[in-house]
């Protein structure tokens, strides 16, 4: 056991780490906002929403990230106005911002559906006591729908940023020297492909634990009322049997 | 007008690229994408079921392995997985072949592509198969095994007549949607070098300079087996559950 390869490979690799969680964090965060809009226009009830938000989910979850990575970052730029554009140039010719807006659009695909299914499992009950309260559309929405649909939808957005996590070592095969990237990169140069890959492998999975916990633990926070109740401390003492 | 004339322009290159070979690479693609993800989701079939009675074995010690193993192939990025099985194969390869001296001492054993991408991609479908077979078991009413443990059946018979026919009923949606992914994994072994339809796609892209083209193609290729796919599954649900319905 070589212990200063596995200390040294995990430092490098740690290093890069924070590439990783930034790939991660944006990623995230973007797929989020492209998410609710679908959710919105899902919800709208507007015929050409639905088709649209249909279309969308089914090329996105349809088809490997990798895919649609590659399209982005080599198929994008034979289009002249992309080249041309001030705008998409800049974003699309950079891996980095490609890998984030892949991401994003194949994440919101995914979140999308899940928001879908919170908002429809919503109990109907709730929303029309909300209603019998004379509560106007968008207090309703905001006080009993969104609440009561957030709980229900983090345990699958949970699986859905565990995913994430995972996708963003496909940034390795943009050149994107993140975790992934950089294990590779130690890899090839020691050829002890083993070593190296575990020392990556415990990274991913402690940082995929951690947030599988923290997860676990908003969950726990935000479900009180399904908890038992705590035991009393004053407890009803047994009638001592009398003889 | 220049629009639609421009649109004819591309489809013709298209044709033209299409027709001098590259449409049947693609068509090979297709197979090799079909063959890895058959293959791997047999390998991750067997696993999946062993994982599966791992997880639900009275021992903590095989609970513990069980637990450990879906929650670490479910865990780590799958390309990490396949550089693991395609690299470390090799390197594993390579110092046996060294040692014995089959190869000489600075030459390389290369672990075969299909074998490392078709073992990690298998694997990792195991870990997501166990979880939907452990799922499936633990639905099967618990009055079905009571019943047929007070006939008499041996855990064999109950095996095959009580729990199999229940838990496949039972997990075909569930395989359905790991099937699904494992069609997205196998894009993931181009990186080894399997000729895969990624990798075609690739080639095709690289070699003649129309990547929007090719990847687009490769995407819709991948679409349609995935939704091809829906179907027959639904198909194979119904198949499942025949006893579970009402005769028409």
């Amino acid at each position: 056991m070589d212990f200063d390869f596995y200390l040294s490979t995990m430092w490098s690799v740690l290093k890069a780490l924070p590439l990783t969680l930034e790939i991660w964090f944006f990623g995230i965060a973007f797929g989020l906002v492209i998410a609710t809009g679908l959710t919105w226009l899902r919800a709208s009830g507007y015929k050409l929403g639905e088709y649209f938000t249909r279309a969308y989910v089914f090329i996105f979850r349809g088809s490997p990230l990798l895919v649609q990575l590659y399209l982005i970052y080599f198929g994008l730029s034979q289009f002249d106005f992309v080249r041309h554009s001030p705008i998409l140039w800049p974003v699309l010719r950079d891996p980095m911002y490609c890998t984030i807006v892949a991401m994003a659009l194949n994440t919101a695909a995914y979140e999308s559906e899940i928001f879908r299914g919170a908002l429809r499992a919503v109990p109907v009950g709730q929303i029309e006591a909300a209603k019998a309260f004379g509560m106007p559309a968008f207090t309703r929405f905001r006080l009993v729908t969104l609440p009561i649909a957030l709980r229900l939808a983090l345990p699958a957005y949970s699986t859905e940023i565990i995913l994430m996590t995972k996708a963003t070592a496909l940034a390795s095969v943009v050149t994107i020297m993140e975790m992934m990237g950089t294990a590779q990169k130690i890899q090839h140069d020691t050829f002890r492909p083993i070593e190296v890959l575990t020392c990556a492998g415990v990274i991913y999975l402690l940082l995929n634990l951690s947030i599988a916990r923290l997860f676990a633990w908003v969950e726990y926070r935000l479900s009180p009322h399904l908890r038992p109740p705590p035991e009393q401390s004053q407890q009803i003492k047994p009638v001592p049997e009398v003889l | 007008m220049e629009f639609l004339s421009d649109l004819q322009a591309q489809f013709a290159t298209a044709y033209e690229l299409l027709a001098a070979g590259w449409g049947v690479q693609l068509l090979w693609g297709i197979g090799w994408t079909l063959a890895v993800t058959v293959v791997s989701m047999l390998i991750g079939a067997m696993l999946g079921s062993m994982v599966a009675a791992a997880k639900l074995s009275q021992r903590g010690g095989l609970r513990f392995i069980g637990e450990s193993y879906t929650t670490v192939f479910r865990g780590e990025p799958e390309l990490l997985i396949i550089y693991l099985f395609y690299y470390g194969g090799t390197q594993v390869l390579t110092g046996v072949a060294r040692s014995t001296g089959s190869i000489g001492s600075t030459d390389i054993l290369n672990m075969p592509s299909f074998l490392g991408g078709v073992l990690a991609v298998g694997i990792i479908s195991g870990a997501y198969q166990a979880e939907v077979f452990r799922g499936s078991f633990l639905a099967i009413q618990r009055g079905e095994l009571e019943a047929a443990r007070a006939y008499g059946m041996s855990a064999w018979l109950r095996f095959r007549l009580v729990i199999v026919p229940q838990v496949l009923r039972l997990a075909v949606p569930g395989l359905g949607n790991v099937w699904q992914l494992t069609i997205k994994d196998s894009a993931l072994i181009s990186v080894t070098g399997v000729a895969e339809l990624m990798l075609t796609a690739n080639k095709a892209a690289r070699s003649t300079h129309h990547s929007l083209l090719f990847y687009t193609l490769a995407g819709i290729l991948y679409l349609v087996m995935t939704s091809i796919s829906t179907p027959i599954f639904e198909k194979a649900e119904r198949y499942t559950s025949r006893s579970f319905t009402r005769p028409k």
